[in-house]
C-alpha cells in the first residue's frame, strides 16, 4: 500500500472541494463576484438600502460598487474581499451594531468615490484642509443620494 | 521529521474532518437563513377571529410572543418609568409589587384633583401586562363604584364585544359600558392582546375599539372628511399610530349610559376639546377645596404626538416604541412595547445619526424644560386653588367666584393635559410649553379676579 498516503489526501482533498464547493454555489458565491446591487441583497441584511437604493437619484448611473469600492482593479478586489469576509463573518456570527453602520474605511472609500465622478465639481469647493478630520464631507449633506438609510 | 504512514492518515483525517465540519456548519447556517428569510412564520396552529389567548398566537409567533410578554418589566427613565416596590398583600388586593404613587411624589397633585378618586391612589403606569390587574385592584374602585367602561382600554375587549353583543362589537361595547365594573370585569380575562390589533387572517393592523372608530368619525368629519371609516380608509403607517390611539387618548364617559366617548368632534388640540367639553357641559366631579365644575384630562399621547414633528414626519407610534429588531434574517417589530428612551439605538438611530448618549441628551432636554415649566404652572394652579377656598370661607358671594373657577377648571385641563400626557413633553416639546405657558396665565388671570382693582 505505497500509494496509501496519496490516497489518503487526495479523497481528503477531494471531500473539502465537494463540500466547499457546494456550500459556494448554494450560497451564491460567485454572484459576489460581479457587479449586480441585487448581490448585495444575496442575505436580506441590506434589503433596505437595496430597496432604497432602487428608488434613490443614483440609481441610474452608479450601482453599489461604484460607491462602495474603489474604482482601480486591485484596490477594488482587495475592498471586496476584505468587506466579504467581515459581511460573512459578521452575518454568520450576528455580532454587528444596530442599525448597520458604515466603517471608517467604507466610509473613506465612499467619499472617494463622489471625488471622483464629481471631480470637475468638487475641485472647485475644496480648499486645504487644516487637517484629515476637516476637509469637506460630500455624504455629511448628500447623505440621501445612493440611499437614506 | 518523517511521518509513518499510519500517522498520516491520522493528521489528514484530523485536519479533514475540521474542515469539513466547519463547511458544513457554514452550510447549514446559510440554509437557516435562507429558511428564515423564506417562511415569516410557521402555521401551527389556525387562528380565528374566536382566538384570544396569546399563548395560542404565541404558538405561530413565538418571537413576537416572547417580547410582547417582557412588557412585565419595570425600569425608571430620567422622567418617567416604574419602580417595583413591594407591599404586603391583603384579601381586596392581592399585588406583592406596585408602581411608585405619584401623589407622594408631588403632593401637589392631591390639591388638584382634591375631591376626586384619583386623589386617593394614583400610581406611575406600569407595562402591558400588568393595565388589567393595576385597574382591578387601585384604590379608586374602593372609593367611587366605577363602570364597566373603564375596562375598554384595560383588558383584551374584542371577543367580550363580539359576546355580548352577538356578534356585533358596537353593541357589545354599548353593553360593558353600561355594567357596573364588578360585573363587567368577569366578561373580561387578558390583558390587550394579539387580537385587540391584528386581524387573524392576514395579520394586518385593525382599529377594534368603537370609541376610537367614532372618535376620530367625528375628527374626520371636523376636517371636511365624511363618514369616515378607519379599518377601510386608513394606510397602513397611520395604522401603525390608529392601533395605538384606541386607548392612549383623552376621553370621558357620556350620559347616565357610560359611552366611552373621545371629545375630538372639535379638534384634536387641548382648547379644541376645552370647547367641546364647555359645549356639552361635561365636568368630571366638583372640587372638594372650590367648588369648581373640574375636569380630569387622561394620557393624551395620541392628541400630543399629533402636534408635534414627528406625527408631521409620518412617524407613527410603533416606530419608535416597538421598532423593528432583526432575528436572524428575519425582520420583526419589537413587541416589547416601551420607552424609547430604553431602546435608543433602534427606536432613534434608524433615522438619526448620533451616539446614544447624544440622543438621550436632547431628549431628556426636552423633557427637563417641559418639567420645569409643569412645576411652575402647578405652583399657578395650586395657588388660584388656594385663593378660591380662602375666598370662600371669607364668605366672598357664589356669583363672584364663577370667573376664578372657570379659569381654575381650564388651567387644570390644562396643566393635567401636560402632567398625564406619558411623554414629559417629547412627542410635541413647544405645543406642551404652549399649553403650560396658557395654563400659567389662565390661573393667575383667575387668581387676579379675586382681587379688588389697584388704588380702590
Amino acid at each position: 500500500m505505497r500509494y496509501l498516503p496519496a490516497l489518503v489526501v487526495g479523497a481528503s482533498l477531494g471531500v473539502i472541494a465537494g463540500i466547499g464547493g457546494y456550500t459556494f454555489v448554494y450560497a451564491k458565491g460567485a454572484s459576489y463576484l460581479t457587479n449586480d446591487p441585487a448581490a448585495c441583497a444575496n442575505c436580506h441584511v441590506m434589503n433596505e438600502q437595496y430597496d432604497a437604493w432602487l428608488k434613490s437619484s443614483h440609481h441610474a448611473v452608479a450601482a453599489c460598487n461604484d460607491c462602495h469600492t474603489p474604482h482601480a482593479l486591485v484596490p477594488k478586489y482587495t475592498t471586496k474581499g476584505l468587506n466579504g469576509f467581515w459581511h460573512s463573518y459578521a452575518f454568520t456570527t450576528g455580532d454587528f451594531p444596530e442599525p448597520i453602520q458604515i466603517t471608517g474605511r467604507n466610509r473613506r472609500v465612499t467619499e472617494g468615490a463622489c471625488r471622483e465622478c464629481h471631480a470637475d465639481m468638487v475641485h472647485a469647493i475644496e480648499g486645504v484642509p487644516a487637517s484629515a478630520d476637516d476637509s469637506v464631507s460630500c455624504i455629511r449633506c448628500h447623505r440621501s443620494v445612493g440611499h437614506l438609510h | 521529521m518523517k511521518l509513518k504512514p499510519p500517522a498520516l492518515v491520522l493528521l489528514t483525517a484530523g485536519v479533514t474532518m475540521l474542515v469539513v465540519a466547519g463547511l458544513t456548519a457554514l452550510l447549514m447556517n446559510i440554509r437557516e437563513h435562507k429558511e428564515e428569510a423564506r417562511n415569516p412564520f410557521f402555521r401551527v396552529v389556525t387562528l380565528t377571529d374566536d382566538t384570544e389567548d396569546p399563548e395560542v398566537w404565541g404558538k405561530n409567533f413565538p418571537l413576537q410572543h416572547d417580547l410582547y410578554r417582557r412588557t412585565v418589566d419595570q425600569v425608571r427613565t430620567k422622567h418617567g418609568g416604574s419602580e417595583a416596590q413591594p407591599r404586603t398583600p391583603t384579601d381586596a388586593d392581592p399585588r406583592s409589587i406596585v408602581a411608585q404613587s405619584r401623589l407622594e411624589e408631588d403632593p401637589r397633585l392631591k390639591t388638584m384633583w382634591n375631591g376626586y378618586a384619583f386623589a386617593v391612589d394614583f400610581r406611575e403606569e406600569r407595562g402591558h401586562a400588568y393595565m388589567l390587574d393595576d385597574q382591578t385592584f387601585t384604590g379608586r374602585q374602593l372609593v367611587t363604584p366605577q363602570p364597566g367602561t373603564c375596562l375598554n382600554c384595560h383588558a383584551s375587549m374584542y371577543l367580550t364585544y363580539k359576546k355580548l353583543g352577538g356578534g356585533d362589537i358596537v353593541k357589545g361595547f354599548e353593553a360593558i359600558n353600561r355594567m357596573p365594573y364588578a360585573e363587567a370585569r368577569k366578561a373580561v380575562k387578558h390583558p390587550v392582546a394579539c387580537i385587540d390589533c391584528h386581524d387573524p387572517d392576514t395579520m394586518q393592523l385593525r382599529v377594534t375599539r368603537p370609541a376610537f372608530m367614532e372618535g376620530i368619525r367625528a375628527l374626520k368629519a371636523s376636517q371636511g372628511v365624511a363618514n369616515y371609516d378607519v379599518n377601510t380608509m386608513a394606510t397602513r403607517q397611520e395604522m401603525r399610530a390608529f392601533v395605538c390611539g384606541q386607548c392612549h387618548v383623552e376621553y370621558y364617559f357620556k350620559g347616565a349610559e357610560k359611552r366611552l366617548v373621545y371629545p375630538w368632534a372639535k379638534g384634536i388640540r387641548v382648547e379644541n376639546i376645552l370647547d367641546y367639553y364647555e359645549e356639552v357641559g361635561h365636568k368630571d366631579w366638583t372640587h372638594a377645596d372650590s367648588g369648581a365644575d373640574a375636569l380630569k384630562a387622561q394620557h393624551p399621547e395620541f392628541e400630543m404626538w399629533n402636534q408635534g414633528v414627528h406625527a408631521r414626519s409620518g412617524v407613527a407610534c410603533a416606530d419608535c416604541h416597538m421598532p423593528y429588531l432583526r432575528q436572524g434574517a428575519l425582520k420583526i417589530s419589537d413587541h416589547h412595547v416601551r420607552s424609547p428612551l430604553l431602546n435608543l439605538s433602534r427606536a432613534c438611530q434608524t433615522c438619526h445619526r448620533w451616539t446614544e448618549e447624544e440622543l438621550k441628551a436632547r431628549a431628556e432636554t426636552i423633557q427637563d424644560r417641559t418639567f420645569q415649566t409643569r412645576n411652575t404652572a402647578m405652583d399657578a394652579l395650586v395657588a388660584l386653588i388656594g385663593d378660591i377656598k380662602a375666598a370662600r370661607e371669607a364668605g366672598v358671594p357664589e356669583p363672584q367666584l364663577q370667573e376664578a373657577r372657570r379659569a381654575q377648571r381650564r388651567a387644570q385641563f390644562m396643566v393635567d393635559f401636560v402632567e398625564a400626557e406619558n411623554s414629559t413633553g417629547f412627542h410635541a416639546g413647544q405645543e406642551a410649553v404652549r399649553i403650560l405657558g396658557q395654563a400659567i396665565d389662565t390661573a393667575r388671570q383667575g387668581q387676579l379676579s379675586l382681587r379688588p382693582p389697584v388704588g380702590r
